[in-house]
């Protein structure tokens, strides 16, 4: 146990303690991750053998194979990937900052701003769901993901703003999200009670967390947020682990406090905004993966990297679930809320039948 | 008392934003010995060392750590120089031991050296000197009262500081974890030099563990002095509304206090209970 | 302080009656309360307002003593009824009724609302229970996994079908009108239970309130207090949910008013919070029906928009705040 525990890595003057066991958990659902995704990409209307898939992944394949996996495919798993990578460290960040693990993104109420964000303007736009309207085709398209951003953001930074007083305190900081959240809940029923009955079904198809029809401009932005919010993360990490021991604590070891704890919101908000405007809510995914990866690891807080790969792996495999297995098509976030949910359960359950009063 | 000192408050004013807890206070932290604050509950020697470690801030007066205030000095720099033990400290479960000593480290490692081979010695010497060393790959929650509170010690002191603040160590422990803790809070003022300041709810604990006591009440500072200077029946019966004798204690000479209750007295009948006549008549009376 | 909370009550309810698209004036109403003279104020105020209002009382009472419960039992001021999975089991029952069993009034939402209701309620209870009884962390977890669940369901039910979609998106947003006398007989049985319950379990409720221990050595039985009190909050809420779909914020917020008044003797925090809770909600069907005239704004949506605020700064103002 020992051995497996954390092993220093010393280039020079330069050190770093790798963390063996999970660097270990992270490595072998990297493979994983890459099975799914190969599995993924051969499932459809043309089934292609998985081999041929990675074939066709590193530059072979026929023409046809070609297009199909790279240009039909490949853009959808890689928004699953993408999104289930971003959630999965959102979720493990405010987890540790919040030292708690019912914490996570979902519940600070940034995806209800989303969702109102987005019904806004599939209801208001006047159009028939994604089709016509004010504003039409490409620009609609583009126009809703950028509509749901908006509305985390804007509610990320109201819930800033009124949980400050003299400070953060993250409990105040959850349970205003709450609040925030169920009164986004209430704006967006009123958008969907108004609406004309097609514009409120395109809403729901939108509001279950969907990863159809994704193409490369709902990747970039994605990627682009995970290329900018990982070495954020990684660069507090060091912080956290102080954090961990408490706000005293923390403090007496030479931890700024305030400027982490924003450093975390920004990456953590950025990261879940940036996902529920490329898919739509994913619920759970945030609040499930870390404490998943943090059981595999073993360690004492969800581990960044870990929650990453584990992450992509449920979406990829909630998609390969919609897409495969079931005998009808469902959006993704239904599937993921249906793992996580028993899991949390099941977790509960084991946790009282331990307890003894 | 002129001894040097590099931590002090300069009329210090300081509250949680109603009513200061502390007016005015004025105390400089000798080097180089143990200081036990103590004082009946609400007087505010949390509140004070709390301040002194930076985490409140005074409306009123300065903190001076090495001649500067503290405020001017970097989070980073004054976690160099100074280490903090909290009320009830808490961790994630499953944290074990070595790790826990290790993040001790952190003011002195960056990202670039996250750990040094004179992290790790370092961490060693502290986990050997508070006899943890055995303990290392267990998990903190895993062990008793008093082996997580060496533990906890083991990681401000590989914080390698010269200033140590312990924020009430032994309470919640049992008297033989107690004596353990403070064994080791007196090792390391005597075979380390390292200037100690010690919040203490135990009035005998204080008596025998410290070089100096600091009494508080109602926010302000009563007396200091050496125990034996300190600890009188009319400073307790003052400041602690307590009526009690003071023995020495056999072995160390130290002051210890023994509390005087009435029922006791009506008890002892024509027994000689030292110094209070008067109280026997005074409980008689009310 | 209680007859003046309960006038309040009968002024708010006559005001219901009297104002809306059509603001009728009070001598009208109480008139046509006693004799049905056949006139078109009779007709507004009979078969539109009365049921409305009867029920927004009804709900505002249940809402706000099943609040006053929540907080008491969980110990914490900021527990809300649909914390523990009642809403969604109701709901998840109403769109399977809708979708499976083509059900399309409201009376008949109502009963697979109590099943959905008290399905969900049986679940998170035995979840979120250790042997001690139930545990109010876990139960709020339970709740919202199990909401989260049951939501799942009934977003994959309504995702695919647009004609459930549409009865659905109108009962879940939380409202007393189109509603006849029929929901409230329906539902009033359950709210008695539940009121009966609470009636019972409040005085024990200040003695939970010194920990178990305490409690059980001043001659209570923390368990069946517990059960006794969640029950009553189950039927409270569910009853409420299955008439007027779900009305989140009254039983948050209610209970921090009832406080403010009748200090922490829950003998008096529950009869306040059931007044207030019946004056908050007609309150907020007033002004639901005022605001948008001739439109109307529903009550979940009223509610929400004077909640969230109140909620806002009461987290505010609590000094500890534990989740």
């Amino acid at each position: 146990m020992t051995v497996l525990h954390a092993t220093p890595f010393r280039v020079g003057a330069a050190s770093w303690l790798v963390p063996v066991r999970a660097s270990l958990v992270s490595l072998v659902g990297a493979g994983l991750l890459f099975l799914l995704v190969a599995i993924d990409l051969s499932v459809g209307d043309f089934p292609i053998p998985v081999g041929d898939v990675v074939r066709t992944l590193f530059g072979g394949g026929d023409e046809a194979q070609r297009f199909i996996v790279m240009e039909l495919r490949l853009p959808q798993t890689m928004v699953a990937v993408a999104v289930g990578a971003a959630l999965g460290l959102a979720g493990a960040l405010t987890q540790t900052m919040a030292r708690n693990p019912l914490a996570s993104p979902d519940i600070l109420g940034i995806t209800e701003g989303a969702a109102f964000g987005a019904v806004a303007v599939i209801v208001l736009s006047g159009g028939s769901g994604y089709g016509g309207g004010l504003v039409s085709g490409r620009l609609q398209e583009l126009g809703l993901p950028l509509a749901a951003f908006t509305g985390a953001i804007t509610t990320a930074v109201l819930l800033y703003v009124l949980s400050w007083r003299r400070g953060l305190d993250m409990q105040r900081l959850v349970l205003i999200g709450i609040g925030l959240g169920a009164t986004l809940t209430a704006g967006t029923s009123y958008l969907l009670v108004n609406a004309r009955i097609q514009d409120a079904a395109s809403a729901q198809v939108w509001l279950s967390g969907s990863l159809n029809a994704r193409g490369w401009e709902h990747v970039g932005p994605v990627l682009l947020t995970l290329a900018v919010m990982v070495p954020l993360a990684l660069l507090l990490i060091r912080s956290l682990n102080a954090m961990l021991l408490g706000d005293d604590a923390a403090q007496g070891l030479g931890v700024r406090l305030q400027l982490t704890q924003l450093g975390v919101l920004i990456a953590a908000v950025g990261l879940a905004s940036v996902s529920v405007a490329a898919v739509g809510p994913l619920e759970f995914v945030a609040f499930v993966v870390p404490q998943v990866a943090l059981r595999l690891t073993g360690g004492s807080r969800p581990p960044m990297l870990a929650s990453m790969v584990y992450g992509g792996i449920l979406v990829v495999g909630a998609d390969l679930i919609t897409r495969a297995v079931l005998p009808f098509a469902l959006p993704a976030g239904i599937v993921t809320a249906a793992i996580g949910a028993p899991y949390l359960i099941w977790l509960l359950v084991r946790t009282n039948r331990r307890r003894t009063v | 008392m002129n001894a040097r000192h590099r931590l002090g408050a300069e009329e210090i004013t300081v509250g949680y934003g109603g009513d200061p807890v502390i007016r005015d206070l004025t105390l400089d932290i000798p080097d180089g010995m143990v200081t036990a604050i103590v004082g009946p509950n609400g007087c505010g020697k949390s509140t004070l060392l709390r301040t002194l470690a930076r985490l409140l801030k005074p409306s009123d007066g300065r903190v001076r750590l090495d001649g500067e205030a503290i405020d001017a000095v970097s989070t980073r720099e004054v976690s160099r120089r100074l280490a903090l033990l909290p009320q009830s400290p808490i961790a994630p479960d499953g944290l074990l031991v070595r790790d826990l000593v290790g993040r001790g480290r952190h003011p002195h490692q960056t990202w670039f050296r996250q750990w040094s081979p004179a992290d790790e010695q370092i961490v060693e010497q502290a986990l050997r000197m508070t006899d943890t060393w055995d303990l290392r790959d267990r998990a903190l929650d895993q062990l008793s009262g008093g082996q997580r509170q060496r533990a906890w010690i083991a990681m401000t002191l590989a914080q390698d500081t010269d200033l140590v603040l312990l924020d009430e160590p032994t309470t919640f422990l049992d008297l033989a974890h107690q004596v353990e803790v403070l064994d080791l809070v007196t090792r390391l003022n005597r075979e380390r030099g390292r200037t100690v300041a010690m919040v203490l709810h135990d009035l005998n604990l204080a008596a025998r563990y410290s070089d100096l006591v600091v009494v508080m009440k109602s926010g302000v500072v009563v007396t200091i002095g050496t125990p034996r200077e300190v600890f009188t029946s009319a400073l307790l019966e003052d400041v602690f509304g307590l009526r009690a004798d003071i023995l020495d204690d056999p072995r160390t000479g130290l002051p210890v206090v023994v509390p005087v209750s009435a029922p006791a007295q009506a008890a002892a009948s024509g027994g000689t209970v030292a110094g209070s006549p008067s109280a026997a008549a005074a409980s008689c009376g009310t | 302080m209680l007859v003046v909370l309960l006038l309040g009550l009968v002024a708010v309810g006559l005001l219901s009656l009297a104002l809306g698209s059509r603001a009728l004036p009070v001598g009208t109403v109480v008139d046509v309360l006693f004799h049905d003279d056949g006139s078109e104020a009779a007709t507004i105020v009979r078969t539109l307002r009365i049921p409305r209002t009867v029920l927004a009382i009804a709900v505002g009472i249940a809402l706000g003593v099943a609040g006053a419960l929540m907080q008491g039992h969980t110990r914490n001021p900021l527990a809300d009824p649909g914390l523990l999975g009642v809403e969604a089991g109701a709901a998840c029952a109403v769109v399977i009724a809708i979708y499976s069993l083509g059900v399309d009034d409201l009376a008949g939402y109502a009963w697979f609302a109590l099943a959905g209701a008290g399905i969900a309620a049986a679940a998170v209870f035995a979840i979120g229970s250790s042997r001690g009884g139930p545990d109010p962390v876990s139960l709020v977890l339970a709740g919202a996994a199990v909401s989260a669940l049951l939501l799942a369901v009934t977003q994959a039910i309504v995702v695919r079908d647009s004609d459930t979609l549409d009865a659905y998106r109108f009962w879940v947003v939380g409202s007393v009108s189109g509603r006849d006398m029929s929901v409230f007989w329906q539902v009033l049985p359950f709210l008695v239970v539940g009121l009966v319950f609470a009636a019972l379990s409040t005085p024990g409720l200040n003695l939970l309130q010194l920990g178990d221990d305490v409690a059980a050595s001043l001659g209570l039985t923390p368990w069946r207090q517990k059960a006794m009190g969640i029950a009553a909050v189950m039927f409270l809420t569910g009853g409420a949910t299955a008439a007027c779909g779900p009305i989140g914020f009254v039983g948050l917020v209610v209970p921090h008013l009832a406080r403010r008044l009748g200090g922490v003797d829950y003998r008096w925090v529950v009869p306040y919070s059931a007044l207030l809770g019946g004056l908050l909600v007609t309150f907020a069907d007033i002004v639901g029906r005022l605001v948008v005239r001739p439109a109307e704004l529903q009550v979940g949506i009223v509610m929400a928009l004077i909640g969230g605020p109140a909620f806002v700064v009461l987290v505010r103002h609590t000094r500890t705040v534990r989740l």
